[in-house]
């Protein structure tokens, strides 16, 4: 098995990637259409289907995990200990985490929820045993254990959602940690999974 | 290249079947050790072992009562849920844990017994440790 394209698969692929735009602007037109009836109905929430409070209090379990992945990202940075291309890459995923924590929130706000707020810095440090962090490595292994969590915790997640639209959404939350998780795998030279549905 | 992907995934999905059906007929036991790695992989999300983040604290999980983990704020149900947690009610809490405790705020399910059986052996053996070592 190689990786060579052939330019019929090139065109394939661009194809796809097309595709993907699309279904990316269905998920915003839903988003628009979701907060435009709460507003043409006057109340604080959405038009869902099942169960709004269970699903903003799932939802909001996700936003506790965005918060520390977000502190986690922030405690290495400034670190100290990060080379600048790998400090580079750890902004840009964590621009990705903070992403995600406003998503979420508006959602738990759509539903009539309340977003639940960030702890201090210094109780993130704990809860990840950032003492332990004494060089580059170490912080990478950290990322590389939160991201998988936390694609994970996305997937196993999501099928307790009463929600369609929020399945889409944790898919889509799950591909961007595992995303990160490859991205830092290759990083520090380790292999990827030999056996497929790795993740969930 | 199509074909051989098709083929690919085909013979992979026969292979899962057979793999589940062979997990369906011996009684689904766990092993500490495969459960450390799980542990890390599917609750490593939320929860460790000495620190409350988004969930508690797992030491000593096995023998206590839910919602009593010190500091960690719990959601109202599972904090008035009358729940010991034993091997028996961690396998039902693991399967849905909105189906055992209406109100929880842990939606994560796992489904795959043998992952389940191997998770809850690993927290055992924590959870015998502390009380030992204490
Ligand atoms: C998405 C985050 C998340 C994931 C992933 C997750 N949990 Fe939880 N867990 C929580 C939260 C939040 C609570 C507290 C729930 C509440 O207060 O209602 C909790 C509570 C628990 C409890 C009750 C503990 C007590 O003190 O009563 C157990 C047991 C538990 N989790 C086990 C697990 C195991 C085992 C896994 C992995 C197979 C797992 N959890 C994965 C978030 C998660």
């Amino acid at each position: 098995m190689t990786f060579h394209q052939s330019p019929a698969d090139r065109a394939l692929s661009r194809r796809k990637a097309l595709a993907a735009g699309g279904v990316l602007s269905v998920a915003g037109i839903s988003v628009l259409a979701g907060s435009a009836s709460a507003g043409l109905f006057g109340g604080k929430n959405k038009k869902t289907k099942g169960d709004p409070e269970a699903d903003a209090a799932l939802i909001n379990t996700a936003i506790s995990l965005e918060h520390e992945g977000i502190a986690a990202y922030q405690i290495a940075a400034e670190s100290g200990l990060l080379e600048p291309a790998v400090l580079e890459v750890g902004v840009l995923f964590q621009s990705h985490h903070k992403a995600h924590r406003d998503e979420l929130a508006r959602i738990v706000t759509t539903l009539g929820g309340t977003p639940v707020e960030a702890d201090s810095q210094a109780a993130y440090a704990e809860q990840i045993e950032a003492g332990n962090l004494k060089n580059q490595a170490d912080i990478l292994q950290l990322a590389i254990r939160l991201e998988l969590g936390a694609a994970n915790a996305y997937l196993g997640v999501l099928p307790g959602l009463m929600d369609p639209d929020y399945h889409h959404l944790f898919a889509r939350l799950a591909a961007d940690e595992a995303m990160h998780w490859a991205a830092l795998k290759g990083a520090v030279g380790e292999a990827l999974p030999q056996n497929a549905l790795s993740f969930g | 290249m199509r074909k051989i992907l098709g083929g690919t995934l085909c013979s992979a999905a026969a292979l899962a079947a057979l793999g589940s059906a062979a997990l369906a007929q011996s009684p689904a036991t766990g092993d500490a050790a495969g459960g450390e790695k799980l542990y890390q992989t599917k609750c490593g999300g939320c929860h460790s072992l000495d620190m409350n983040r988004v969930g508690p604290a797992h030491r000593g999980v096995v023998g206590r009562k839910a919602g009593s983990a010190p500091n960690y704020a719990y959601s109202p149900a599972l904090k008035a849920a009358d729940i010991a947690w034993d091997e028996k009610t961690l396998d039902l809490w693991l399967q849905n844990p909105m189906a055992m405790v209406k109100g929880t705020r842990m939606g994560f399910r796992l489904s795959d017994a043998q992952q389940r059986a191997e998770i809850i052996a690993y927290l055992t053996a924590m959870s015998a440790k502390a009380a030992g070592g204490s």
